[in-house]
């Protein structure tokens, strides 16, 4: 090919996106920055559908052990919360976390006629759907809606992965999709996009759409890269994609930014075969990253305005199955961390082995309610207009 | 160069009953007629397509070679991964060879209607053999009768499997079939009760399919009972029910708001749609006629119609192939753009398919479409990384991820480009380009992809213009 990067795009100096953005923006610009100190969700999803009865191990259960032979962790094994339930080994810092107050644990999360399909539960989990409507937005995306209505700046809820997920896509708001800040500073930073931004008179309403979006991401990548600068943490996070992620969303949690909701992916979960190594890998990273994460948070004094929630779109089955892996289920546990919570350790009962629905877990807490307590217990918003209907709050916040 | 009306009507009809223009339409499309044009589309589409077959040897023995699905049971752990693996890898064949194809036929109009069909009867199942299955009768019914096409796909393999009819017997009917064929394909919700569904279900009762894919009535499983399914009262059976759906005025009502929004506008015209749904039902669900009534229609070609439909992923990135045409090196490269950018085809996000519109707008999505131009044309990198799917990847490490390409290599043909716009004067090209490529009102302001443009040679800056005017947000819209 003969052009070159160069001939075409030129990198552009310093110069900040705000000189660029079109008039008919502008006055948008500096609305509803939210001060420091505020309260921030980080929401860790676990793709793939973790098995959550080796997460936390009802460690006196015979069923539990006869359903899997194999794969059942001893109560040797176990990290011990309880005398009845123990943590994956994997997970010591989560233990550490447990007993110190600052963990709380949901057992038998769901919600009704649960499908064992990944992308289908997964997208019930994000839209908060029942599992018989489709909807096109996520349950974050319209809280931004809620919250955002005219903001300049969709930086309030940030996902760190280079695609944004369902979860925080509104009607008339979107997170943004960062994995690296210099990265999307860089790409943002051309200046003939910045020139075509700025050039752009308000015309028709599609078209205003997209230089809207183009307009917010542009000036978004310099505000985004110039907060993640402000911190560095002194603290070594481990060398590896979660730590990486979270040492991210640490420096811009530390910064100045109006960002709520911090979003990040963990995966993959699916472990029909050789279960043990697969989640024992992915949890010594989660578990590696999170504490170096609570650790930085705590030294800055912002732990109680933190929580982190996990989640996955679906449990796995009680019983084993032939190839020393467990096949699609239905309820599962949570993780809810924070400095602040109110209530604390396991939160309400383990799920109940003798009473199945064809082997799969019924679910006693649906992860609805978990959704209504954080947005109106912990991000100030109308959870009923956000989820559709009023959902039962818990108190673990 | 000025704008001529009657360019940027054909450009219109190109683009929305075909995948865009190339270079070698430029030059005729300033005095054909939208009927003559029209004509030519309709004609070029009549012929039967060819079938896609790109299930490896692998699979292929292994289907032809299995007399019944129970010795599906008796294979080993292993050999079903396997089975599995090679079905993943000949889905993205699938993939790759349909993206060709809309490239690449003179049938445009009929894939496009095919790239329709595939969103309204989104399925995903992993099987290459009933996904290619699918695909073929979606292909030999796009512009054909909706009656036919309905029948086929709610007999195909793929589509039972994925709505679990295959469950669905008397003793313990499954309603996921029947509901969704009420809700999605024909009349669309709120024009039926629970009963109903209940009552399609029990009709569907032992509708399914073997190994080879195909249709099965398995009687045993069949409820013969006495069903009221929408006010009518009988032993139907599952055509029947899809008689019944067609008799309903609200199944034209439903289909023809679905072809509107997708071919003309998001916003409905209700005048327009009652027309047209009410000779849609008259011509017995004719799908040509519809669309001709549709593309041979003024209304059609009017301001409010024109450059305000936000491509898809796949129509934007056909539709740069089709006017730069080029070899990749690593052609699997237009999986992860799809992933990126939200719509990989036979991957539709549930069984409603995609929402479209501004749901496939965001600012990374919308950054990365402004990047594949320069990325295709090896101006630019390409450092994104997609979401894993756990659906194809099992858990598996590596099994579907690529690794990150970096530098797209590309072969690009710029001949035919260079001949349509070479005979303009130097002072009229980048009107003329930016008249070929945008169909927006607004445009954007000359000076600054003239700015950035490079001026060395007449070659070069026809090409680096081309680049920059479909790198605006104006380039997204059709």
């Amino acid at each position: 090919m003969l052009l070159k990067r160069k001939e075409f795009l030129k990198i552009s100096s310093l110069a900040t996106a705000s000189v660029f953005m079109p008039k008919f923006l502008k006055a948008f610009e500096t609305k509803n920055i939210v001060p420091p100190g505020n309260r921030v969700l980080v929401v860790l999803q676990m793709s793939g559908g973790n098995d959550g009865l080796n997460t936390v191990i009802p460690v006196r259960n015979d069923i539990y052990y006869g359903a899997r032979p194999r794969l059942g962790i001893t109560k040797d094994q176990a990290l011990l919360l309880t005398d009845e339930v123990g943590i994956n080994p994997a997970l010591p810092a989560f233990k550490e976390l447990f007993d110190s107050g600052s963990l709380g644990i949901m057992n038998g999360v769901g919600y009704p006629n649960p499908d064992r399909s990944h992308f289908r539960s997964m997208d019930i989990w994000q839209t908060a759907s029942d599992s018989n409507r489709f909807v096109y937005t996520g349950w974050l995306g319209r809280y931004l809606d809620a919250q955002c209505d005219g903001c300049g700046k969709p930086t309030q809820a940030l996902e760190v992965d280079d695609v944004l997920s369902l979860a925080l896509k509104g009607e008339n708001n979107k997170g943004i999709a960062v994995k690296d800040p210099k990265r999307l500073y860089n790409t943002s930073n051309e200046k003939f996009f910045k020139e075509i931004n700025a050039a752009h008179r308000q015309e028709d309403e599609v078209v205003d759409y997209l230089y809207k979006i183009m307009s917010e991401t542009l000036s978004s990548a310099d505000y985004i890269f110039q907060q993640s600068r402000l911190h560095q943490s002194s603290l070594i996070y481990p060398a590896t994609e979660l730590g990486r992620n979270l040492k991210t969303i640490a420096s811009l949690i530390m910064s100045d930014i109006n960002t709520k909701v911090y979003y990040v992916s963990l995966g993959s979960f699916d472990t029909h075969v050789n279960q043990e190594n697969q989640q024992k890998r992915l949890f010594t990273e989660m578990n590696d990253a999170v504490s170096v994460f609570v650790k930085d948070l705590k030294n800055n004094n912002r732990f109680q305005d933190v929580v982190i929630m996990t989640f996955s779109e679906f449990g796995r089955r009680v019983a084993q199955n032939a190839s020393g892996g467990t096949d699609h289920g239905t309820a599962n546990n949570m993780f809810l961390i924070s400095g602040g919570l109110r209530q604390k350790g396991l939160l309400n009962a383990m799920p109940d082995l003798a009473d199945l629905d064809e082997g799969d877990l019924k679910y006693s807490v649906d992860f609805k309610s978990v959704y209504a307590t954080i947005l109106r217990q912990w991000l100030d918003a109308e959870d009923v207009s956000i989820l559709g209907k009023k959902y039962d709050y818990l108190n673990f916040i | 160069m000025p704008a001529s009306g009657n360019q940027l009507k054909n450009q219109h009809l190109l683009w929305r009953a075909a995948f865009g223009p190339m270079p070698q339409n430029v030059n005729e499309l300033a005095d054909i007629s939208q009927k003559d044009l029209y004509g030519v589309l309709v004609k070029k589409s009549s012929r039967n397509p060819e079938e896609f077959n790109v299930a490896s040897n692998l699979f292929d023995g292994f289907i032809k070679g299995v007399q019944d699905i129970t010795m599906l049971q008796k294979l080993t752990q292993d050999q079903r991964k396997m089975l599995r693996q090679q079905s993943v890898n000949d889905l993205k064949n699938l993939n790759l060879a349909w993206l060709n194809e809309m490239i690449n036929t003179d049938a445009q109009l009929r894939e496009k209607m095919s790239l329709f069909w595939h969103g309204h009867f989104a399925c995903r199942v992993i099987n290459i053999y009933f996904h290619q299955q699918l695909l073929n009768i979606i292909r030999e019914n796009a512009l054909g009768n909706f009656g036919d096409l309905l029948r086929e796909v709610s007999k195909s393999a793929a589509m039972l499997s994925f709505l679990n009819n295959q469950q669905n017997r008397k003793q313990h009917p499954n309603e996921n079939f029947a509901r969704e064929v009420m809700e999605l394909f024909t009349m669309g919700r709120g024009n039926y009760t629970e009963e109903d569904v209940k009552e399609g279900a029990r009709a569907f009762t032992g509708w399914g399919f073997n190994i080879h894919g195909d249709f099965v009535k398995r009687p045993f499983a069949h409820d013969n009972g006495i069903k009221t399914f929408l006010g009518r009262t009988g032993n139907f059976d599952g055509d029947d029910i899809i008689n019944i759906l067609l008799a309903q005025e609200q199944t034209a009502r439903f289909i023809t708001q679905k072809i509107y929004k997708y071919f003309v506008n998001d916003t409905i015209d209700n005048e327009k749609l009652n027309w047209l749904s009410k000779r849609f039902y008259q011509n017995n669900y004719d799908i040509q006629k519809l669309m001709a009534d549709i593309f041979l229609n003024d209304w059609f070609y009017q301001q409010k119609n024109m450059g305000t439909h936000i491509k898809s992923p796949v129509e934007l990135l056909v539709g740069i192939r089709r006017f730069i045409p080029m070899e990749l090196d690593k052609p699997e490269v237009q999986l992860l753009f799809q992933r990126a950018l939200g719509q990989i085809l036979f991957y539709p996000p549930n069984v409603a398919g995609w929402p479209g519109g501004r749901n496939w707008i965001d600012s990374s999505s919308l950054m990365l479409r402004l990047r594949i131009p320069q990325i295709l044309a090896n101006a630019d990198e390409f450092v994104i990384r997609p979401k894993d799917d756990d659906d194809t990847m099992m858990g598996m490490e590596g099994v579907e991820r690529m690794e990150r390409p970096g530098q797209v290599n590309s072969t690009v043909n710029w001949d035919e480009v260079i001949k349509a716009f070479g005979e303009t004067p130097w002072e009229n090209l980048q009107l003329h380009i930016s008249n070929v490529l945008l169909q927006t009102e607004s445009k954007v302001d000359p000076a600054i992809p003239d700015k950035y443009a490079d001026k060395q040679s007449k070659e070069n800056y026809i090409k680096t213009t081309i680049v920059e005017l479909m790198s605006t947000p104006e380039y997204q819209l059709c």
